[in-house]
């Protein structure tokens, strides 16, 4: 059976249309999926990501060591509070998955991964750390609630504590605060500002309803899907996977090669190939007329085939299809996507697809 | 889930409804329940009028948030006129899926007695509904 998360409950009283999800019951959507993506833009939207894997490192050492090793990115940027963005890659520089790490300070490290992958990615740590004589505990225990949009910091008055609330609103983004039974972090997958909250299991149906008596609105999957393509935003699987590297899926930012003595898994292999010259990049594409966009349709640029969609989708904020590609190197100005069988023009823009205040 | 299916109106198993008029012109559009099941739709590809289309060709094409679908022609004729409205609208057949969300119009001779009630159609409905949340089997829907 599926598993569900501490707020099935609350979808099912909420009607969502509920999918499968790397394994879970989770809501796609409670009505209208557009509604919800605007909601999120011009307001506050609620989601309940508790599939997500949230794996805790308690100490600073020896997790650092293993976490200088184990992600293409560098804990060492971290201070405590802070967030940092990385991917987890394999002795290829595959992608095994992309994650966000928190400094917890005394604490140690919070990682949060993707629920698709959860196996692999314990299966691949746990040896790992093992040999660097790290604990780790995988916190099954907690929920997770993301409140997004441009009124999500004015809603959680309705839910956190006086001092909880001053420390959130004094945050700055992709930091986290330490609550009392609360993980708060000025974190999410929207480009729009927010945090996303893991409160013990049992908590997560309180805190979901006053968020949503506070006039945050419930969103789904969907939406969510949407929101992150329209914000530039990676989704692992489709834009990146263990057959690339991301040097290749517009993540190069966020592999650290300094310092240079640091040696991480998959370093060498991006060596080589940035070395050897990086020979596809991922673009975005914006339909010049009205339609959709999906994965897996083939790009042109005139009769030459350059490449592949990895994520499409109708972008309801510019009322466009958009879509990532990856593409042959040096594409830029305008190409053409196979849609059904029509060559339909795009224009290749850098993501994000659209911009939010900071 | 509960969606309306008018008795006055023929069906398809591919979920169009079908609308007879005067001089053997019917309107075709998609179902109640195949709106609910497609999501937000956002963009409809509209075939030219006067095009030669026969039953279970594919004549249009919508798409929601989800997927993109075929519409099939449920009977042989020659398409007369389609909803332009939705080239900008494609929500009219969220919002009003047997009136304003109307797809096209089809000059036909074909009898009508081929096509389901809404009686039998609701059974296509209810059979589907049964299926495992999120696998439906109609190859339209499916996308």
């Amino acid at each position: 059976m599926a598993k569900r998360t501490p707020l099935y409950a609350r979808h099912l009283a909420l009607k969502a249309k509920l999918v499968d999800f790397g394994g879970w019951d989770m809501p796609l959507h409670y009505g209208s999926q557009l509604q919800e993506h605007h909601q999120v833009r011009n307001a506050a939207g609620l989601f309940d990501v508790s599939h997500m894997t949230i794996v805790d490192f308690p100490g600073p050492a020896p997790t650092r060591t293993l976490l200088r090793y184990l992600l293409a990115n560098d804990v060492a940027r971290l201070d405590p509070g802070k967030a940092l963005y990385t991917c987890m890659l394999n002795d290829a520089g595959g992608v095994i998955d992309d994650l966000i790490v928190y400094d917890r300070g005394e604490f140690g490290y919070r990682l949060v991964l993707n629920a698709a992958t959860r196996d692999k990615d314990l299966a691949w740590i746990a040896p790992l750390a093992e040999r660097f004589n790290a604990t780790w505990r995988e916190r099954g225990d907690l929920a997770m609630l993301a409140v997004q949009g441009p009124e999500a910091l004015a809603k959680l008055e309705a839910v956190l504590d006086a001092e909880t609330l001053h420390a959130v609103r004094a945050s700055r983004r992709f930091h986290a605060v330490e609550g009392k039974d609360l993980f708060i972090a000025r974190t999410g997958y929207t480009g729009e500002d927010g945090v996303e909250i893991m409160p013990a299991a049992e908590n997560a149906p309180a805190l979901w309803d006053g968020l949503l008596a506070a006039g945050v609105a419930p969103c789904g999957l969907g939406a969510r899907d949407t929101l992150r393509l329209e914000a530039g935003m990676s989704l692992y699987g489709s834009d990146m996977d263990e057959t690339t590297t991301p040097l290749v899926s517009g993540l190069g930012w966020t592999v650290a090669w300094q310092p240079p003595e640091r040696d991480f898994i998959g370093r060498a292999a991006l060596e080589q190939q940035r070395a050897g010259g990086i020979s596809q990049t991922l673009i975005g594409l914006v339909l010049e007329e009205r339609g959709v966009l999906r994965s897996h349709q083939t790009v042109y640029d005139g009769d030459r085939e350059i490449g592949m969609t990895t994520s499409g989708a109708f972008s309801p904020s510019l009322d466009r299809g958009i879509a990532l590609a990856r593409v042959a190197a040096g594409i830029g100005g305008c190409c053409q996507v196979d849609v059904r069988g029509k060559c339909l023009p795009a224009q290749v823009v850098k993501p994000p697809f659209i911009s939010r205040p900071l | 889930m509960s969606s309306t299916i008018p008795s006055e109106l023929r069906y398809t198993e591919t979920h169009e409804w079908v609308r007879s008029q005067e001089d053997g012109i019917v309107t075709v559009g998609i179902t109640d329940y195949a709106q609910h099941l497609l999501g937000d739709l956002v963009f409809v590809e509209l075939p030219e009028a006067g095009r030669v289309v026969t039953a279970a060709e594919g004549c249009a094409v919508i798409e929601s948030v989800k997927a993109a679908s075929d519409v099939y022609s449920p009977v042989d004729g020659v398409i007369v006129e389609v909803n332009e409205l939705l080239a900008d609208n494609p929500e009219l057949i969220n919002q009003d899926p047997y009136e304003e969300g109307w797809i096209l119009r089809i000059k036909t001779s074909a009898d009508m007695e081929g096509l389901l009630d809404a009686a039998a159609y609701e059974l296509i409905a209810i059979d589907e509904d049964e299926d495992e949340e999120g696998s439906l089997t109609n190859s339209k829907l499916a996308g």
